[in-house]
């Protein structure tokens, strides 16, 4: 173990709660956590709680917080030996990865290539499919839109044609059936060509309401590397988490094992290192097929952490500096669950409902952790992610770990601004949540919410 | 008549889809607004000509600022 006598200094590039959960990671080491900050985040409790901390520019995260040069100078500034990326923001960009270790500073997370060939959504389906992970029919390099229809009718449906340029949820339509096919990719392609400046398509059959459950996955740089088991996260809404868990109430340890085991053919095939998770779609029979690799830590992490006893975020810190992996592979123990408090409004079809937060109560208890970096008074600008805090419950069982959240959000109480609150609340008394009968398509299927 | 589009929330300009002289047609979409990280699109209220781009690629713009205004046909 490093101890105080080689005390690192880590420069956190990330704001909100990550920034704080990965500073208390460092500060647990005992090592040095330097934070970072917009205009507007001067004054947040992620800076606060920093043994030091460095402007980086304006209150847009294209000044500041994703802009490479901005954050690099800081590091160089303030001593920084190691840069933790968080989640969001330049977790995934391999041009900043590769300047960090240019800079002579230890990146943690995976190597930039590695980055990029899973930042590329399509590469990253080939190289899975080489791999021997299962995927959805598909095409396998981006096509023009005259293609497209025909290579849809090869590939069934219904499916998915994606910009390849898009995300988030931009630049995607479903098509149901063939007489929707021309239609489809010529809104796409009017938007992708509009939006990003490239008309490419891939199309990708559509699974009818799949769940969606992801791998968490670790290595080291001696070879060594483990999954974690899966986390299920099918309650979403705009392609957006609201509620995980783990395990996965469909999985058994037959699928546990069978997905984990693909999870690592992928991590073997481009020698993976650090933290990662690989999200896939699955079906209620237990089948079930790549979608992408995360290459960070994910908002998720904690009902991992939880069940399996874990701080994924030291481990990240030390797997870095080249020491080898202490994590075991361990079947979960009891369950837990996360939900993520957004500024949404539930009465505006959950727009974003930006303002001061006058004053917050988050919950206290036995089996009920929050991660979060509020205090009364916070205002929550339009600049960054709509996420107040993510509260995780953890139980001998699914039962109790959903009694105890719904105690956890009874005692929540956010003043000033709307939230999902009460939204979340619903989804915890739904039947189907209840029984784990769970899909990417709860939220449309019980409130409208697509 | 100049009908004027108006952020629904406070925000920054991502993308104007429109320009000066453009029609347009009633419920078209001419500017997304993006709002902690999601993207708010803004429809024209009217068919009619784009008059003005008041709130450009970049401006932050409050609920309720004018975005562009648009002549009615």
């Amino acid at each position: 173990m490093v101890g105080q006598a080689s005390a690192k200094r880590v420069l956190v590039a990330n704001r909100g709660e990550i920034a704080a959960r990965v500073i208390r990671a460092v500060q647990g080491l005992g090592w040095h956590a330097i934070a970072v900050h917009s205009e507007v985040d001067g004054d947040s409790p992620h800076v606060r709680m920093a043994d030091s901390a460095a402007p980086i520019g304006p209150a847009q995260a294209h000044k500041s917080y994703t802009n490479i040069e901005a954050v690099l100078h800081a590091a160089r500034e303030t001593g920084a030996e190691l840069v933790h990326p968080g989640y969001g923001f330049l977790s995934e960009n391999g041009d900043f990865a590769r300047a960090v270790e240019r800079a002579g500073l230890t990146w943690v997370g995976p190597r930039p290539e590695v980055i990029e060939r899973m930042g590329d959504k399509l590469e990253a389906r080939n190289i899975a499919a080489a791999a021997g992970v299962p995927v959805l029919p598909g095409t396998h390099e981006p096509v023009a839109p005259e293609q497209a229809v025909e290579l849809a009718r090869e590939i069934g449906f219904p499916l998915m044609i994606k910009a390849v340029g898009g995300g988030g949820g931009i630049g995607i339509a479903r098509v149901e059936d063939e007489a929707q096919l021309e239609k489809a990719v010529e809104g796409v392609q009017h938007r992708a060509r509009t939006l990003f400046g490239n008309d490419r398509l891939y199309l990708e059959r559509f699974l009818e309401n799949p769940r969606h459950i992801e791998i968490q996955v670790f290595a080291d740089h001696h070879g060594r590397r483990i999954h974690l088991g899966e986390r299920e996260c099918s309650i979403q809404r705009r392609h957006q988490k609201v509620v995980e868990e783990a395990p996965s109430p469909l999985a058994d340890e037959s699928m546990r094992q069978a997905m984990g085991e693909a999870a690592l053919k992928l991590v073997d095939a481009v020698n993976y290192t650090n933290a990662g998770t690989v999200e896939f779609l699955a079906d209620n029979d237990g089948n079930f097929y790549f979608m992408e690799m995360n290459t960070r830590i994910q908002v998720e992490h904690p009902v991992t952490e939880l069940v399996t006893g874990t701080d994924l975020v030291a481990e990240q810190l030390r797997v870095a500096l080249g020491e080898p992996l202490t994590l075991e592979p361990t079947p979960p123990a009891g369950h837990a669950i996360e939900v993520r408090l957004y500024a949404e409004n539930p009465e505006k079809k959950l727009l974003p409902s930006p303002g001061t937060i006058e004053r917050i109560t988050l919950p206290v208890g036995e089996g009920i952790r929050v991660e979060h970096a509020m205090r009364d008074g916070i205002k929550i600008t339009p600049f960054y992610d709509p996420m107040i805090a993510k509260i995780v419950t953890h139980g001998r069982d699914r039962a109790t770990a959903i009694d105890r959240m719904r105690e956890a959000l009874g005692q929540t109480r956010v003043e000033g601004i709307r939230t999902n609150l009460p939204l979340l609340l619903q989804i915890l008394e739904k039947d189907d949540f209840r029984e784990g009968r769970l899909s990417t398509d709860f939220m449309r299927e019980h409130f409208g919410i697509a | 008549m100049a009908e004027e589009v108006k952020a629904s929330m406070s925000g920054t300009v991502w993308k104007v889809l429109v320009e000066p002289g453009q029609h347009v047609e009633d419920g078209e979409e001419v500017l997304i607004l993006e709002s902690m990280k999601m993207e708010i699109p803004h429809e024209s209220p009217c068919d009619g000509t784009v008059q003005e781009i008041v709130a450009g690629p970049e401006a932050y713009v409050e609920e309720g600022d004018t975005l562009i205004r648009i002549e009615e046909d």
